[in-house]
């Protein structure tokens, strides 16, 4: 087997709870793999609720117990952040939809198990988005990305406003109006979203419906240029797609949902790696339906080679190093159309910045 | 097997290929570099480290490399790489032995949540630890280069690793990192001081290491009691003066130098709480008397 397959194979059956590491070097492996994916949060809670936990030595569990710890933190300082982000739009009267991290921490969804945050991310109608803005930044979150193009690139061209930061919490706050940047020619319509959204209870916020949940978790994997949380997202997926598909309606309705809001091949990809790489359940129905969104085969088999490589820690091999390259380069294709990406890219790499005192 | 038991070009095959793992207290590292003053660095600075055993677990994999590209051979630079990612900006290639030590703080404060981690030196002398919470600039690592001088057990210069459940401090003994004006002093006050090459223009100014005493090394294992905390001010010219502080101030100073409290909740309230209740705290004003202020810290270890 290959190295990096090796490392990912390592890392995902101890994830699912079935851990084949016996000795230190193996947890090193392990301990140091999960760190990378951003997923030792999610493999200490996975150890401790299969009741493992004890069979860890010493210096293995130390990470555990550590990131445990780190995940506790952030998923209290997540709901004290949501509470005085729903403070500070009360005034504006206007749908707030939390995003990913935050939506499966209220909502209570499986994917939050052992999650670590970096960042919050609601969704509001672009129309308000002017309000939301002001709103936050008497709230005391200010804008970020200074350089006036950082501004254009995000306000023009993106799904999001440039994030904000809480000045003194310290906190990062995304702002998206859409869930695919304006530039990448996906013809979704925000408004749909707002429709099926559903509210989730004791608190102002809602959440995306399960649909378009999966659909969003599928689409964040696949449109993103960074793919350092490659195997982080897609065990987003994975748990959202076992959790959702107990309910029998939610998987006939899925590929036609995709189709609807012009994500099939994001969801085909998605769902593709996450049985090949996770072991996912896809009931045989759906991979007939979202069949249609398949690429060539070619690029379907260079893809399925690109993303397993790409979803490996790191450090594992130089082919992970090259995969993250590609799919890097495929992030900005499918972001935007290319005589913008051309413009972008040079002025990205033309422009000298003053370093940050 | 330590360090100084490896043959220079069996050090340099390491740091070159397979990794130098070595011991650092709680946690070990796993180190790479090319460069030869990073080499050069580990021969002075970690002649009496424990090198693990090859089936032994390491916290962390570090590297100090050239970046790819231009900056290999125009201006060389240096770069750190955790777990395969970078963190900070590169620096200049002659500062690669201080990017190491900086990247192997940043490794125990930023990922080591198990612990209480503060920003503070530490000490020991019969069985009772000194901490020595401060901001950059108070002279902290100057007051520790000389009481080491003076005998006290070097724990730490720059990180105080302390457990949750009880007020007790893990050694993590590595070199004094000195800067401009305090080389010269400890040069002085030191003169068996091992000190390392000197690196001008950092970020920090010029910096230079101090080699950790072989007997402070030989202890990394041996955790100690927190009896003291003081906390340190360097004031030019002012008379040594050593007074009791509130605990409720120390308290206050030791959670303004953590890194990780607000990851401990209360669980972090209470284990600096029975810190401050069993320790010692006072405040320390000095004005560069190195020999007057190691005295006072004599005085408080044994009255």
């Amino acid at each position: 087997m290959n190295a990096h397959a090796a490392r990912t194979r390592l890392l995902v059956a101890a994830l699912a709870g079935e851990p084949y590491v016996r000795d230190d070097r193996g947890y090193e492996l392990l301990v140091r793999s999960a760190r990378e994916a951003d997923l030792l949060g999610r493999l200490a809670w996975r150890y401790a609720s299969t009741g493992r936990i004890d069979e860890v030595p010493d210096a293995a569990r130390a990470h555990l117990v550590g990131a445990t710890n780190r995940g506790r933190a952030q998923h209290a300082a997540v709901r004290r952040e949501t509470q005085a982000i729903a403070d500070a739009l009360r005034s504006v009267h206007t749908p707030v939809v939390l995003l990913k991290g935050a939506a499966y921490l209220l909502a209570g969804l499986p994917p939050a198990h052992g999650r670590l945050f970096s960042d919050i991310d609601i969704l509001v109608a672009k129309e308000r988005l002017g309000d939301v803005e002001a709103a936050l930044m008497l709230a005391g979150f200010a804008t970020t990305h200074l350089h006036p193009y950082d501004q254009r690139y995000y306000r023009r061209w993106m799904h999001e406003l440039p994030p904000m930061l809480h000045l003194k919490r310290q906190t990062l706050l995304d702002v998206h109006h859409t869930i695919v940047p304006e530039t990448s020619g996906v013809a979704l319509d925000a408004r749909e979203l707002f429709r099926a959204a559903v509210p989730i209870a004791g608190t102002p916020f809602l959440v995306l419906s399960p649909l378009d949940m999966v659909l969003h978790s599928a689409t964040h994997l696949m449109h993103n240029e960074e793919f350092g949380h490659g195997l982080r997202d897609l065990v987003d997926v994975d748990a959202l797609l076992r959790h959702f598909g107990a309910d029998p309606r939610f998987w006939p309705r899925l590929a036609a949902r995709a189709g609807d809001l012009d994500l099939g091949r994001p969801l085909y990809y998605a769902l593709r790696t996450a049985s090949r790489v996770l072991g996912t359940p896809v009931p045989e129905e759906t991979q007939r339906a979202i069949g249609r969104y398949a690429p060539p085969l070619p690029v379907r088999a260079l893809m399925d080679r690109v993303l397993e490589r790409a979803l490996a820690p790191a450090s594992a091999s130089a082919a992970t190093r090259w995969a993250r390259r590609a799919l890097y380069l495929r992030g900005h294709w499918l972001k935007m159309p290319v005589p913008l990406l051309a413009w972008h890219l040079a002025f990205k790499a033309l422009r000298r910045d003053v370093e940050p005192a | 097997m330590i360090v100084a038991d490896l043959s220079p070009s069996e050090l340099r095959h390491r740091l070159r290929h397979e990794g130098l793992r070595l011991c650092l207290g709680p946690v070990a590292a796993e180190i790479r570099s090319p460069f030869p003053v990073v080499e050069a660095g580990i021969a002075l600075h970690y002649a009496r480290h424990r090198i693990v055993a090859d089936d032994a677990f390491a916290d962390f994999h570090v590297s100090v490399e050239p970046p790819f590209g231009i900056r290999r051979y125009v201006g060389p630079q240096a770069l750190f790489r955790f777990d395969g990612s970078t963190t900070f900006h590169p620096l200049p290639a002659a500062q690669a032995f201080p990017l190491l030590e900086w990247g192997l703080n940043w490794c125990v404060s930023a990922q080591c949540d198990h612990f209480l981690v503060l920003h503070a030196a530490v000490l020991e002398r019969a069985g009772q630890a000194l901490l020595l919470p401060a901001p950059p600039g108070s002279g902290k690592s100057t007051l520790c280069a000389a009481l080491v001088a003076r005998g006290w057990r070097l724990l730490s210069d720059e990180l105080a690793i302390l457990d949750l459940d009880a007020p007790r401090v893990h050694p993590m003994p590595r070199p004094i990192s000195l800067k401009n004006a305090s080389i010269d002093v400890i040069r002085t006050f030191w003169p068996n001081a091992a000190i390392g090459a000197l690196v001008p223009e950092t970020l920090k100014g010029t910096v230079a290491h101090v080699r950790p005493p072989a007997e402070s090394v030989a202890r990394a294992g041996d955790a100690a009691s927190v009896c003291f905390v003081v906390l340190p001010e360097f004031v030019h010219g002012a008379s040594t003066a050593m007074q009791p502080v509130g605990r409720g101030e120390a308290f206050m100073r030791l959670v303004d130098s953590s890194f990780n409290y607000a990851v401990h909740g209360r669980a972090g309230f209470d284990a600096l709480g029975a810190l401050v209740a069993h320790a010692r705290c006072r405040t320390f004003r000095y004005g560069g008397a190195l020999d007057e202020a190691t005295r006072a810290f004599d005085a408080l270890a044994t009255s």
